[in-house]
């Protein structure tokens, strides 16, 4: 960071807050994720002019018109492509796509994986509902099998995405998990985004309020959500419930429940969250957690792991370039080739 | 030594023709350019199979190089050969019925035994049974001459095979009275890095030479005087790569940044080509994930502050359709390439046409209004891909730009513009933030100004909803909807004023007038020129903008009779013509993947003035 990048003083939230009227419904998870985002980039030392908020078409997509930075309203699923233009364009930028289940999975389910693909440093708030809520009330690519929506009256035939995974399964060099009812766990999360260089993503599970409340409840309340939620910590042991007396090992490749208490057990049987690791798979293994019923929901950091960005590496070429073939001026550029003089 | 005439001629069209992996592309290339360099003015077609090695000897994996040379002004590829050089009885076959009679053949006899006339579905072999008795046949074993002359090399069969090609060119080069001093230097520079194929090769064309200049196989040479062309220093320049330069120049004179969000896409692919190899001037290529990404990334950068481009076909255009409407309506300049080719649907993918017209007008949902221009050949493609940039900065609006196909693929002589002369782009900027609203207007061309991430105290949102006039924020308000909808129609209607007073190449008035747009230019001018020549009165105006149009298109067009429109399709431009100004129009339509010929629009100019139409 260089010295003009620092900003001259403190932002606060408000700082961060559009002149625009929020249109989200009482009670949504959006209004939440909206306020710690605004919380957590005032913290940061970059001047806002610097961010740019894109998303596509849905409920979370109307992130940017709040935000009083630079932003990007788009069309549906395209948010990460608009993204990568403005990226490597200008990679000054801070560059945060806001997208849902539907635009992201499902018609941007494409630019999805080949953003992360190529490891351009821009950061994917993905606000997961598990239904379409826009539209008023469809299912998703993430709604359970099952789930009655207005376009599944007999319920959800489908097997859902699993957000967490396809970014794994993509080579995603950061992926994180919070949900919008843990303003710290997602402020955290946030800020681990934030100073990652490369693709973050981040799946924020979000309440829809009218089409499918209560989705994550299991995961947010306070009386179940410590045996339904294990906090990946790096470098901490796999541990859980009310009285942080069960852990995560692995049996083969398979996850299990251990008792501490049970005298069989101890801490040293567990396992040991490493985000750092370059092998995917133990993350993976606990992206499939979420899957099983018996087991808890993991949240938190899956994996950070740094290499260069797509926007990077152009901007090398172009300097190898010019110093291989030297800085040509336009008539150079014009004159390339075989030419001929008619006098 | 025998005693050959030499034959001078005004204009010769070449074809040549081979396996797909026989080479032809490559010699033709080779063969324009040592035309072009000493002295003449050329038209290129190349003619190629969608399929990357259909099987070997067969009709349908025939590629061909269509030249057309001369000392007068070449508008086109030439419609009708005076000479083919048909590598195997297959190219022979796909080729001929474009022969003139008494054209000349040069074909290798090495091919034509029972295999290859069996692929290429001759019953009897052409070269004996009297079929060719109407042409100038050359019949000659280039396989075993070629095998000859690199008995000393010591390469395999297969490489030796591979150098047949520049034996035909040796023998053409001898033809058409060239030294070979140019294609050995190509050949040397190809082959930089392979010493032994270099040798071969060189070895090949000599042989080609030597054997013309030794045998008496031909009675006479060309001789081609030197082109009239204007004073400059030129370069021959293809169609797409001219498309690429005008995009970079236009960069460079802006001061802006160059990006280009593509996917490739046949046959529009080596604009994305181009552009990567041009790091060293800044430009940025994004090969997106598809079509949708490509312009996605485009009006991302766009917003961000480059140059930025899009390049496609007709079905990437289609792809596309969503994202204009959003360069609309966010009122970011972006320019898409749209070299079109044969549809529906993935058609005739390497075939030319020009039925994306009213795709490019009103292929959106919404009133999507967008700028577009066309090219009427290769060397023309700079200018309009420099104007269209200009254009869209200017007046900060998504700009299509229309090729035809053929002229994407197509080379021609090409004069290098000074830069001091290209015209100036000045992006329209904001510069006081107090004051600054995203959607206000420049009084004259109604551009809104461009503010870039990064500024202070310029934040701002833009998006796909409907914007408030001036303040920007998202509006369902009726009346201003339909204030905004006008708005982005006159913005639009205000690019008049850019373009230059139409002028036409004939009469001012009179009996008829032939109205053209895009690559159809060298057909139709090459069809008035002949009927000027016979005595008739006929005018020829070609359009580069389409939309907007000519302010005083109108009252040109009034000051003719019978106004017919030959396009590559079913009468896009005649639509448009007779919607805006309630006038008649003759079609001429052809919709064949190839490019109008001079002869058949002639034909037609000659029945309306001879009152049959």
């Amino acid at each position: 960071m260089t010295a003009l990048d620092q900003i001259s003083h403190q932002l606060t939230k408000r700082d961060f807050e559009s002149d625009q009227e929020i249109r989200w419904c009482p009670g949504c998870g959006d209004n939440s994720i909206l306020a710690q985002v605004q919380r957590v980039l005032a913290e940061l030392s970059t001047e806002k002019e610097k961010y740019v908020f894109v998303s596509g078409i849905g409920c979370s997509s109307r992130f940017p018109y709040y935000m009083n930075t630079y932003g990007f309203h788009g069309i549906h699923g395209r948010a990460m492509a608009i993204a990568s233009g403005v990226k490597i364009s200008n990679p000054d930028l801070q560059v945060w796509v806001v997208t849902g289940d539907g635009d992201a999975l499902a018609i941007g389910g494409n630019h999805f994986i080949h953003t992360i693909r190529r490891n351009l440093d821009i950061k994917i708030l993905l606000f997961n509902n598990q239904i379409y809520g826009l539209t008023k009330g469809q299912y998703s690519p993430t709604s359970k099998i099952g789930q009655v929506t207005k376009t599944s009256p007999w319920g959800v035939v489908e097997y859902p995405f699993n957000p967490v995974a396809v970014a794994l399964g993509a080579g995603a060099s950061f992926v994180a998990r919070t949900i919008d009812r843990d303003p710290k766990g997602l402020q955290d999360t946030l800020r681990a985004a934030a100073a990652h260089k490369g693709t973050a993503f981040v799946e924020i599970f979000q309440n829809c309020v009218i089409f499918n409340d209560g989705a994550f409840n299991d995961l947010s309340n306070k009386e179940t959500r410590p045996d339904r939620v294990v906090t990946l910590e790096d470098g901490k042991p796999l541990i859980f419930g009310k009285n942080q007396d069960k852990g995560i090992k692995l049996d083969g490749f398979t996850p299990v429940i251990v008792d501490l208490n049970d005298g069989k057990h101890s801490v040293s049987d567990l396992l040991v969250h490493n985000v750092k690791s370059n092998d995917p798979v133990l993350a993976f293994i606990y992206a499939q957690m979420s899957e099983n019923p018996a087991l808890p929901t993991p949240m938190g950091v899956f994996r950070s792991v740094e290499w260069t960005t797509y926007e990077k590496d152009i901007e090398k070429q172009i300097e190898i370039a010019q110093n291989k073939r030297g800085k040509k001026t336009l008539q150079d550029l014009l004159k390339t080739g075989d030419t001929w003089t008619v006098e | 030594m025998s005693a050959q005439s030499i034959k001078t001629v005004d204009e010769v069209t070449i074809h040549l023709a081979g396996d797909s992996g026989d080479g032809m592309q490559l010699v033709g290339h080779e063969l324009t350019n040592i035309m072009a360099l000493t002295g003449s003015d050329v038209g290129t077609l190349p003619d190629y199979p969608s399929e990357i090695r259909a099987p070997a000897g067969t009709v349908a994996g025939v590629s061909g190089f269509r030249l057309h040379v001369g000392s007068v002004d070449v508008h086109t590829p030439g419609d009708e050969v005076d000479v083919l050089l048909a590598m195997n009885p297959a190219a022979l076959k796909a080729s001929i019925k474009a022969l003139k009679p008494n054209g000349v053949i040069i074909t290798n006899m090495g091919e034509f035994d029972e295999k290859g006339l069996k692929l290429a579905g001759y019953e009897s072999n052409p070269l004996m049974d009297g079929s060719l008795d109407k042409y100038q046949t050359f019949a000659v074993d280039m396989n075993k001459l070629t095998k000859e002359a690199l008995k000393s090399t010591g390469l395999d069969p297969k490489s030796v095979a591979r150098c047949t090609n520049f034996f035909a060119l040796g023998m053409t080069l001898w033809l058409f009275n060239k030294t070979l001093d140019n294609t050995i230097e190509f050949i040397n520079e190809k082959f930089a890095k392979k010493p032994q194929i270099a040798e071969a090769n060189r070895l090949a064309l000599e042989a080609g030479y030597t054997y013309c200049s030794h045998s008496e196989s031909f009675a006479f040479k060309y001789e081609i005087p030197s082109a009239k062309l204007k004073p400059g220093t030129y370069r021959n320049l293809v169609g797409n790569e001219a498309v690429a330069l005008g995009c970079a120049a236009a960069a460079q004179r802006s001061g802006l940044n160059l990006f280009l969000g593509s996917y490739p896409i046949t046959p529009a692919t080596e604009i994305l080509q181009a552009l990567s190899n041009l790091k060293e001037f800044g430009v940025k290529t994004f090969q997106a994930e598809d079509e949708i990404a490509g312009i996605c990334s485009a009006i991302g950068a766009a917003y961000a502050g480059s140059l930025a481009v899009t390049s496609t076909s007709g079905p990437g255009l289609c792809l596309k359709s969503e994202a204009i409407g959003l360069a609309v309506m966010t009122e970011l300049p972006i320019v898409i390439v749209d070299v079109q080719r044969a549809g529906p649907s993935t058609g005739l993918p390497t075939k030319t046409e020009q039925a994306d017209l009213l795709q490019s007008m009103w292929g959106r949902n919404g009133e999507s209004p967008v700028a577009i221009l066309s090219a009427s050949c290769p060397s023309d493609c700079f200018e309009c891909a420099y104007e269209a940039c200009r254009i869209a900065v200017k007046y900060m609006t998504p700009v299509i730009l229309l090729l035809d196909g053929y002229i994407g693929n197509g080379a021609e002589p090409w004069k290098i513009p000074n830069i001091n002369d290209l015209p100036v782009i000045t992006p329209y900027r904001h510069h006081d933030a107090h004051t600054f609203e995203p959607y206000m207007r420049h009084p004259e061309t109604l551009a809104r100004p461009w503010a870039l991430p990064g500024t202070k105290g310029f934040e701002h949102r833009v998006g796909g909803l409907e914007k408030k006039h001036i303040v920007g924020s998202v509006s369902h308000d009726p009346d201003n909807h339909d204030f905004m909808v006008k708005l982005r129609a006159e913005k639009i209607k205000k690019i008049e004023s850019e373009i230059p007073p139409t002028t036409v190449y004939g009469p001012e008035s009179g009996e008829l007038l032939v109205l053209g747009w895009g690559g159809t230019y060298g057909a139709i001018r090459t069809a008035v020129e002949t009927c000027e020549r016979k005595g008739l009165k006929v005018t020829h105006l070609h359009l580069r903008w389409i939309n907007p149009l000519p302010k005083d298109l109108l009252p040109v067009l009034k000051r003719f009779k019978k106004i017919l429109i030959p396009e590559i399709n079913m009468g896009q431009l005649s639509r448009i013509i007779r919607s805006e100004f309630l006038i008649d129009t003759i079609s001429y339509n052809k919709v064949r993947g190839l490019p109008l010929t001079a002869r058949e629009i002639q034909t037609r100019i000659e029945e309306i003035l001879g009152g049959k139409l």
